[in-house]
């Protein structure tokens, strides 16, 4: 009898701690493990890749270091977590990982029916098209009975259809589970077109074969705000989220930056003193040490500098900042105060 | 103790049932733990469940599809263009993978050192190399080394080869029933050749050609009963047609890339470890039986055919029910080259646009589950067919 009795209390015991599992927060948790778990891009350039030597760079990837940077006062203490499109949401919902900046699109039904929430944007960009010189077209609407190579599990799948319907063309999606290999059949000429938001376009076009041989069409079929995305049962984290990517836009708009933030540390201005913690609480509230929004700036610098060192046009993907200006600028860019 | 409880802790037959019953209980248990901590974390962090899913449009295009789709069918709709798709490139894999398996197996046991070295080297790159690697040398080295459209290669200025697909003709029948009722009688015809043959066999001893005479039954009554019911067809051919720089072949049939790369490399893959199954199955036969076979006058194919392989046949087939399982489910990775499988189509595509993670793979882990054991049933049933009778 001894034996099984051992056996019952082993199991229930096993079942005990299956249930207590995982129940504090997500700060407390990256604390604890002393790094930020961010899922990103298999590779895209300028958004998130990786280097020879396995240092990840790109807009999204600053996002998370920013992150980093608040809570840890570290912006390198993060890991990165590479996910196809299709896979991005259930790895985040089983907390794999604590942040996704993955150039992923902010929808309703993203919002509302998978349990997530968007923490804000860091790139409005929208979906274009690209497609070989030798095809001689220099218009979207000109693509009747094309072959298009697609990622699948993407908003870009759906607009896709959508807008082929609402012109009355027909296509043929080839769809791919990864952008490489739909990149990859597009250049050997399975496709005659790919298509993707504007700035992946710009992105992957530095990776093919001949990129002059490329041209992207000038129509922008949908709206696609990219943001990081957080679990929905985590308010204080989904804050912190937000507000560090809220700290980096307001930051450009206070012209501070990782070079001058010291010096501004006199500044008389009251909006750089609290952006600096040395005036108000705005740690307090995320539950995070008053200096949190220095650390991004120092470390990380503001969104322009993100831009200019990432994706802008001094970079091989070249994209002029466009909407991304600030609202202040002529773009729509706008963060909410942060005080 | 009284007597009673000592008789229940001696009996045999309770204490040999009694750690059964609580590992039952404890896997119902922890089944239903696992099945209500997911309903409570999903109620919590507000995610939808139930296949409600289901009935709604899918919103996304699926390129090639047995079944008439289009983005405003349903994700059931979805669902079976999928699973088509997934059988499909079972069912030719399978067919593919035994004829090549057969054949390079037999050559392994050849004494011509040419065919015999040809089909070792065959196996072992094959078996060594890993699938998906092999999937995309089909897709990509081998795509890429064909045509553009505008360039396609032509075969009997009807079929089209190029970098997006094969080009075939496509027969458009009108009456076409009468053509299945001929292939219906004709196949009932060859059942009954079968059996008169082998009367004539045992009674003359005479041998009917019944592979030759079946051959012309199954094609002369289709034709014969298509003539009686007037059927008729037309034939469209794939024209090329160009959109400014773009260039399309319009009508016809078309082979996609993608079914064609991942059949070639399911089937190549499968058919190296198919031919070990049947070498090992031919040398498992002793060496007596095709001396005996000699010595009774057959000839080196008759003692094959009518000796050796229907023995070995019992070793041969176990092992590679297995590999038509795993052929099966290797289909999965059809995904990575855009082949718009099961997997990719719903585990994937539908998967990530809904968000019903739990449903879906649950689904999916259920049709593969019914494909596999469908296919070992079968596999079964024709194993203990061709068994030794004991007596």
């Amino acid at each position: 009898m001894y034996k099984y009795f051992k056996l019952i209390t082993s199991a229930s015991l096993a079942l005990c701690l299956l249930t207590f599992a995982s129940v504090a927060g997500t700060k407390d948790d990256v604390v604890k493990r002393g790094s930020v778990n961010c899922g990103v891009s298999q590779g895209v350039p300028g958004f998130s890749n990786a280097d020879a030597k396995g240092n990840w760079t790109g807009i999204d990837v600053d996002v998370c270091r920013a992150v980093a940077a608040a809570v840890l006062g570290d912006a390198k203490k993060v890991k990165f977590f590479p996910l196809s499109a299709k896979d991005r949401f259930e790895v985040l919902k089983s907390g794999q990982i604590d942040v996704l900046a993955r150039n992923t699109t902010w929808t309703l039904q993203r919002d509302g029916g998978l349990g997530l929430e968007f923490a804000g944007v860091n790139y409005y960009d929208g979906q274009g098209f690209i497609v070989r010189k030798a095809a001689k077209i220099n218009s979207a609407k000109k693509l009747n009975n094309a072959k298009v190579c697609v990622e699948t599990g993407t908003t870009t799948e759906l607009n896709l259809r959508d807008y082929f319907n609402a012109n009355k063309m027909k296509y043929e999606p080839v769809a791919f589970t990864k952008a490489d290999e739909a990149v990859r059949a597009y250049d050997s000429g399975r496709c005659d077109a790919y298509t993707t938001d504007r700035s992946g376009l710009a992105a992957q076009r530095t990776k093919m074969k001949d990129p002059k041989e490329h041209l992207v069409l000038p129509e922008i079929i949908s709206k696609e705000p990219l943001g990081p995305v957080v679990r929905g049962n985590d308010e204080n984290w989904l804050n912190i989220v937000r507000w560090s990517l809220n700290a980096m836009i307001e930051s450009e708009e206070l012209a501070l930056t990782s070079a001058n933030v010291d010096a501004q540390k006199s500044s008389t201005n009251p909006a750089v003193k609290r952006m600096l913690g040395i005036e108000g609480d705005t740690g307090k509230h995320l539950g995070l040490n008053n200096n949190w929004s220095y650390n991004i700036i120092k470390q990380v610098g503001n969104y322009g500098q993100s831009y200019n060192r990432n994706v802008g046009p001094s970079t091989p993907v070249g994209l002029a900042r466009g909407y991304n200006r600030l609202w202040s600028k002529g773009g729509i860019l706008y963060a909410p105060p942060v005080r | 103790m009284t007597g009673f409880k000592r008789h229940l802790v001696r009996n045999l037959q309770l204490r040999n049932l009694l750690p059964q019953l609580l590992l039952i209980f404890l896997f119902i248990g922890l089944i239903y733990y696992f099945t209500y901590n997911a309903g409570v974390n999903m109620k919590a962090r507000n995610i939808s469940s139930g296949f409600d899913f289901l009935k709604t449009n899918s919103g996304f295009d699926i390129q090639f599809s047995l079944i008439p789709y289009s983005g405003s069918s349903s994700y059931a709709t979805a669902y079976l263009v999928g699973l088509l798709n997934t059988l499909l490139v079972a069912f030719f894999g399978i067919i593919l993978s035994t004829i090549v398996g057969f054949v390079v197996g037999i050559s392994r046991l050849s004494d011509n050192w040419l065919l015999n070295k040809f089909a070792k080297v065959y196996v072992e790159v094959f078996r060594n190399l890993p699938l998906i690697l092999q999937i995309f040398f089909w897709y990509f080295a081998v795509l890429r080394a064909l045509p553009e459209v505008d360039k396609s290669l032509v075969f009997f200025q009807s079929v089209f080869v190029n970098i997006q697909g094969i080009y075939v003709p496509k027969f458009i029948f009108t009456n076409f029933h009468f053509i299945f009722y001929g292939i219906v009688f004709s196949i009932l015809s060859i059942f009954f050749l079968n059996y008169f043959s082998k009367k004539i066999f045992y009674e003359k001893g005479v041998i009917v050609p019944v592979f030759k005479i079946s051959l012309i039954i199954l094609i002369i009554f289709p034709i014969i009963f298509a003539l009686l019911g007037k059927t008729t067809y037309i034939v469209e051919y794939p024209t090329l047609k160009q959109n400014f720089g773009i260039f399309n072949y319009i009508g016809g049939t078309i082979l996609v890339p993608e079914f064609v790369a991942l059949t070639l490399a399911l089937s190549m893959y499968t058919a190296a470890f198919i031919a070990e199954n049947v070498r090992a199955g031919i040398l498992a036969i002793s060496k007596g039986q095709k001396e005996a076979s000699k010595s009774l006058g057959f000839n080196n194919s008759q003692s094959l055919k009518l000796i050796i392989i229907p023995q070995a046949l019992r070793v041969i087939i176990p092992p590679t029910t297995n590999q038509y399982l795993n052929l099966t489910k290797n289909s999965s990775l059809a995904a990575a080259i855009g082949y718009p499988d099961l997997t990719g189509v719903f585990a994937g595509t539908s998967l990530s646009q809904t968000g019903k993670a739990i449903e879906i793979i649950f689904m999916v882990m259920v049709t593969y589950l019914s494909i596999s054991i469908s296919i070992s049933i079968l596999l079964n049933w024709y194993n203990k067919k061709i068994a030794f009778v004991e007596k």
